[in-house]
């Protein structure tokens, strides 16, 4: 039970870390842009394709660092000569351009990948046991994706923080047009904040494409859950993001793996219920099965109860 | 930020209007039409797509209530869609063993009761926001029914999904309903219905007020209605609408299963909808026809069908967010005034480079699909009448060579028209003669 639950919360830090490689992007966008970016797993997808092509030609290292930058460069190009166009039809515009962009992604990794998954795989030189717990072997590729997480995490707040360009972010995001009025180019602010961000979800796919399975459905599976997990962070809340990824990966990874019901828990009130009784396929719902609506149960919760989010600032 | 998006809102979108020349015409024509046309279009492909266009039009129309009429984007329409289908199915399934006793024909009804059902509750939890909080709520919703349409497998049937009979004896016309052409009337009368009581709706106080609380909530809110509840209203009826298109769906295919609910089908009726155009009342009804023609016709003869649905998305979004409809009423005053004569000379000009443009376009997608899905790529494949093999290098030249200079003579054939619509702008102000 122990080792169980140490695991669940390993894993489930792990996959909270990698949704907040993906949030931290959408979250930046949206907040300089007022863009929720519904492509954003789209680009993670990218990512994903981009480092298994270049990892069969020159090799994973290079297309750690060669991945990210071709997603971020598309990024740019979807923002200079589509969302710009878009942004004088107001938000719900922007939003319907990055749904349209999501099928259109989707059918060209459809035309160049093929339907298949691909064989996009751990480099040889991450394939060994990190540490061995409780006679569970922890895999050192779940290390070097926690280490990417961390670094990248520590990167963002570095530069958004203590940098030149930080500040010039920081600044458009809360006036815009002062940012423009003092000489900065805020257009081409925009277009380097949605590239970094497309980027970022480009270097998620990188890390995460070997450890799943690279597929064409990677992104409508990836996609939802990283919008549930900006919501209920909070719109627009880089700390909120890191929470909300956090909480979400948790509660995933450790309800996975708990294979009680409501009847379980009435059971050990003392009340027994038989499969005959009224309602029996929601007493005898699995904790496991139910995992993949926790996240967006608790969004709906959220939503009710504090509309904008764990640490948001804004209502809409 | 709010502000700006209500502003936003009120700019792109205009007021609901059905684009008619008097007032009860329209409605003539498309009974006609909508009668007429089986006969018509005899076979049987044909029929079925027709009875799926009757469908796609009523779901539509009910999406446009949210999006178009009350400015609410719904990620999760399907939802409401989906649930009235499985009520409809269970009801008919019981009708077939006797429990219950409704004539087939007010299957739909069920259905309506079903999607009206849960549109209440989450209508009540998704209404307290608008705006982008809206989009996400109604997607989270979406997610949460569709995930949880796999666990109960008593009332959604797992992954089988639930099947049925629509042949039930019990009808109030003396019709059995088995053959194809019988259930299309049933849905053609459905539709008609369904669409007048939509187009009733925009006319009524609530159509009214859901336009008033799309453009400034603020505003209706000092006028003293609660925008909330006007939304809460439409979204009610929005679901009870996408829920007789559910049961003519449980009608037509005698089969629903979980994929009917989910965020497939949510985003098929949104992206129809914005391409037929949200602004007007006939928009979602050219746009769920167009749509499913092409998934019932293109999907037969090219697996890239999704690629050109999304690239045509796309494309609308950026160019002509009004869609289909905004962009016919466009030449509605140009029309009345008599000055078609001034555009159609410069429209006739854009055609080769509009098709030359398309056409590289669509050669390039076609023969990258069969480069990569054909078990052979080197062999020939049939091209706009052509055979070409996509293993050589020469087919790809012309290919690119074709879309540039399309791409080249639609840039400049396109200053024409806009110079064309310029002339026509500066008569109808009376700025010039």
């Amino acid at each position: 039970m122990l080792e169980l639950i140490t695991f669940s919360i390993i894993n489930g830090v792990l996959y909270g870390m990698l949704l907040f490689m993906l949030s931290s992007g959408l979250t930046l966008i949206f907040s300089m842009m007022g863009v929720l970016n519904f492509a954003h797993a789209s680009f993670y997808m990218l990512g994903a394709y981009f480092a298994y092509q270049i990892s069969t030609f020159i090799g994973f290292w290079p297309a750690l660092f060669l991945a990210p930058l071709g997603v971020a460069v598309l990024g740019a190009l979807v923002e200079r000569y589509g969302l710009r166009h878009v942004h004088k039809h107001g938000h719900v515009a922007e939003l319907l351009f990055t749904f349209g962009l999501v099928y259109v992604i989707e059918e060209l990794v459809h035309m160049i990948w093929g339907r298949m998954p691909v064989d996009y795989r751990i480099p040889d030189a991450l394939n060994f046991t990190l540490f061995t717990l409780f006679n569970t072997s922890f895999p050192a590729y779940r290390g070097f994706m926690l280490l990417v997480a961390l670094v990248m995490f520590a990167s963002i707040y570095l530069i958004l923080r203590k940098t030149r360009i930080g500040m010039i972010v920081q600044a458009s995001l809360s006036y815009p047009e002062m940012v423009g009025a003092l000489g900065h180019n805020v257009p081409r602010v925009f277009m380097g904040v949605f590239a970094f961000g497309t980027g970022l979800a480009g270097l998620a796919g990188v890390i995460a494409g070997n450890y799943f399975i690279t597929e064409p459905g990677m992104a409508w599976a990836m996609g939802p859950i990283v919008f549930v997990v900006v919501v209920f962070g909070g719109l627009g809340s880089l700390p909120g993001a890191l929470i909300g990824s956090l909480i979400i990966g948790i509660v995933q990874t450790v309800s996975v793996a708990m294979p009680y019901s409501l009847a379980d828990a009435l059971r050990a009130f003392g009340v027994e219920l038989t499969r005959e009784a009224a309602l029996a396929d929601l007493w005898f719902l699995e904790l496991s099965r139910v995992a993949p609506i926790l996240p967006y149960l608790l969004l709906v919760l959220m939503l009710i109860f504090r509309p904008r989010g764990l640490m948001g600032t804004r209502e809409s | 930020m709010k502000q700006q998006f209500v502003n936003n809102a009120a700019s792109s979108v205009p007021r609901v209007r059905f684009g008619s020349w008097g007032g009860y015409l329209p409605w003539i024509i498309a009974i006609i039409v909508v009668a007429v046309l089986p006969l018509i279009l005899k076979s049987s492909h044909s029929v079925s797509m027709l009875s799926q266009m009757g469908i796609a039009i009523v779901f539509a129309l009910s999406y446009n209530m949210l999006l178009g009429q009350g400015g609410m984007l719904s990620f999760g329409h399907a939802v409401y869609f989906g649930l009235g289908g499985f009520f409809a199915i269970h009801a008919l399934n019981m009708v077939g063993d006797g429990r219950l006793s409704i004539p087939l024909e007010l299957i739909p009804l069920v259905g309506a009761l079903g999607g009206l059902l849960f549109a209440i509750p989450f209508g009540w939890v998704s209404t307290k926001r608008s705006g982008t909080s809206f989009a996400m709520i109604s997607l989270g919703l979406g997610e949460l029914v569709a995930a949880s349409s796999l666990m109960f497998t008593g009332f959604f049937g797992g992954e089988g999904g639930i099947s049925g009979n629509r042949v039930t004896d019990i009808t109030l016309l003396p019709y059995s309903y088995g053959p194809a052409i019988e259930v299309y009337y049933l849905i053609a009368a459905w539709a008609v219905i369904s669409a007048a009581l939509m187009y009733l709706l925009t006319q009524t106080p609530l159509g009214r007020m859901a336009n008033a609380v799309r453009d400034n909530p603020e505003r209706a809110e000092f006028v003293g209605y609660n925008p909330r509840l006007v939304r809460f209203f439409q979204f009610s009826l929005a679901g009870l609408f996408a829920g007789v298109a559910g049961g003519l769906y449980a009608i037509s295919y005698e089969l629903l299963t979980a994929e009917n609910l989910g965020a497939v089908a949510s985003g098929t009726v949104l992206l129809a909808t914005f391409i037929g155009g949200v602004g007007y009342f006939f928009g979602p009804i050219l746009g769920a026809m167009l749509i499913t023609y092409l998934q019932t016709t293109l999907s037969t003869f090219s697996e890239a069908w999704i690629l050109y649905f999304g690239l045509i998305f796309v494309f609308i979004v950026m160019f002509a967010p009004q869609g289909l409809a905004g962009i016919i009423m466009l030449h509605r005053p140009a029309w009345k005034a008599g000055l078609m004569s001034r555009l159609l000379p410069s429209y006739a000009l854009a055609v080769i480079p509009v098709l030359l443009f398309l056409g590289g376009v669509v050669a390039l997608i076609e023969m990258g699909y069969h480069f990569r899905t054909n078990y052979d790529p080197s062999e020939p494949m049939g091209l706009f009448g052509m055979k070409v093999v996509v293993t050589q290098v020469m087919p790809w030249i012309v290919a690119v060579a074709v879309t540039l200079v399309g791409a080249v003579l639609c840039r400049l054939s396109f200053r024409r028209i806009n110079a064309a619509w310029a002339d026509v702008d500066a008569i109808l102000a009376g700025e010039k003669r």
